[in-house]
């Protein structure tokens, strides 16, 4: 029997996200950083231009990567490569899609693109992972059809305590919306934004529908642990590992620790004499408008 | 009984869930000790290059191999059926198979993501088709003697059992429909080592 086979369905989008869960994804800027990554341990790689901390740096307008370069990180690694577009630059998403990436993320990192719409994800095979600050931002990039969500932080801070913030957020949104009566999902649904439907689900379930990593200013093995116990799926990495003293190092430390979350000794050995990390910066020092978890809605 | 399903990474949990609301016991196992006493162990999908390190970092191959020889049952998922194999084809050098079952498996066999599909399979015993879901998945290539094929798609094998060994390339914990689970339980645990 040929057993009516589809591609593309919610389930195998949904279900790679799944299967990269309790696992690491770096960033990467070329095929020599995808190998470390990969020998490291890493469950997926992020290909892009410049990490979030070069993009911060040098500023201008930050755009997909060149596919040449996309195509050298998939030849050099067998692990799922995921690439960023810029949120609402649906022509960006259909040359990743051409390339065959696994998965694509429509980042906040990237100069937005388009400041009234995010990109129909529906009208892709390939998945998309978006971030959000909130259960509301979440569930909005759920309905446009995101497989899989994670936190914004602040990325290229190396600095954990927006993703904290908002993975709490979700958490706090979350109860809200399970202790609400019936009564009130209407009301609840119009202010995030999205069906009713969807806030039923997460009032049944106690949880997004979809896998939820945490992303934005992860930088040490602990950072990744408290993301996990704060009850994130899996872990992003972007600057934390080669903007770091010893990105092979960091990066094996930072894949134990997410592996080994409740696991204090585990966790301290680890994270022993890994080099310095990468430079943080504190968030008071970011001008409001060049705050990168400010764009999308 | 208790079932061990390895918690390095990937879809662990979903495993648990299924197994629990079929009423077994569980353990999410992370250290080589928590494998005593297991009648079986289900090694997950994810990533097979991922969890391979992570078992040699943490020294699981030969516990298992020991375990297995005592009795534990074993069954892997997509990622964990590369694991189980014999042989892997276009394996990432340096990545070791705990070679216990007789199977020759090829890794990311149908393509990337975009090559990603589920489909009806004709499962060995089962009355109506078991959805598969396949991500990334590899394909069975061929089995040694002593191996029973369970379902194929598309002429090429998904699933394989060897005595108390079980290969699935697609993923019965992702659908909710726990019957891969219950014949794992009811047929493959405890199974003599014989020609099935």
């Amino acid at each position: 029997m040929n057993g009516n086979p589809e591609t593309g369905t919610l389930r195998v989008k949904t279900g790679l996200a799944e299967m990269l869960k309790g696992g690491v994804i770096m960033d990467v800027v070329n095929a020599e950083q995808a190998k470390i990554a990969e020998d490291a341990g890493a469950v997926a790689v992020m290909a892009l231009e410049r990490v979030p901390a070069d993009i911060r740096a040098t500023g201008g307008v930050a755009r997909m990567a060149d596919p040449l370069k996309v195509r050298e990180i998939i030849e050099v690694v067998s692990i799922p490569v995921m690439a960023k577009c810029r949120i609402g630059h649906f022509v960006e998403a259909q040359v990743l899609e051409s390339l065959k990436v696994d998965y694509i993320d429509e980042s906040e990192v990237l100069t937005p693109a388009d400041e009234e719409f995010h990109v129909d994800k529906w009208a892709f095979k390939i998945p998309f992972v978006c971030g959000a600050r909130d259960l509301g931002e979440a569930l909005r990039r759920i309905d446009e059809g995101a497989a899989m969500i994670r936190t914004k932080g602040e990325p290229g801070t190396g600095n954990v305590v927006e993703a904290v913030r908002h993975m709490r957020k979700v958490l706090r949104d979350i109860e809200t919306v399970r202790s609400a009566a019936d009564a009130d999902i209407a009301e609840l649904a119009e202010q995030m934004r999205v069906p009713a439907a969807l806030v039923s689900w997460v009032r049944e379930n106690g949880t997004l529908p979809v896998v939820n990593f945490a992303a934005g200013g992860i930088a040490t093995p602990s950072d990744a642990a408290l993301m996990m116990q704060l009850g994130c799926d899996g872990i992003f990495v972007g600057s934390g590992v080669f903007k770091s003293g010893n990105p092979a190092q960091r990066a094996r430390a930072i894949v134990e620790a997410t592996t080994h979350f409740e696991d204090a000794d585990v966790i301290a050995r680890v994270s022993e004499n890994i080099g310095e990390p990468m430079v943080g910066i504190n968030i008071p020092e970011i001008p409001p408008a060049e705050r990168m978890q400010e764009r999308g809605w | 009984m208790r079932i061990g399903v390895l918690a390095l990474q990937g879809a662990f949990r979903e495993h648990i869930m299924t197994l629990e609301a079929l009423g077994a016991g569980t353990v999410a196992v992370r250290k080589p000790e928590q494998l005593d006493d297991l009648s079986g162990l289900i090694v997950p999908g994810g990533e097979s290059t991922a969890i391979g390190k992570l078992m040699d970092a943490y020294g699981f191959y030969d516990p298992i191999r020991q375990q297995h020889g005592a009795g534990m049952a074993l069954w892997g998922t997509c990622a964990g059926a590369i694991l189980l194999a014999r042989t892997v084809v276009d394996a990432v050098p340096g990545q070791e198979p705990l070679a216990l079952m007789d199977i020759e498996v090829r890794r990311n066999a149908y393509g990337r993501q975009i090559d990603s599909f589920e489909a009806d399979l004709a499962f060995h015993g089962m009355d109506e088709p078991f959805r598969g879901v396949f991500i990334r998945a590899p394909w069975i290539e061929s089995v040694g003697e002593g191996v029973e094929i369970l379902a194929e798609h598309d002429g090429v094998i998904v699933a394989a059992r060897q005595y108390d060994l079980l290969a699935t390339t697609f993923h019965p914990e992702l659908t909710g429909d726990p019957r891969v689970h219950r014949y794992f339980l009811d047929e493959v645990v405890g199974a003599e080592r014989r020609i099935p």
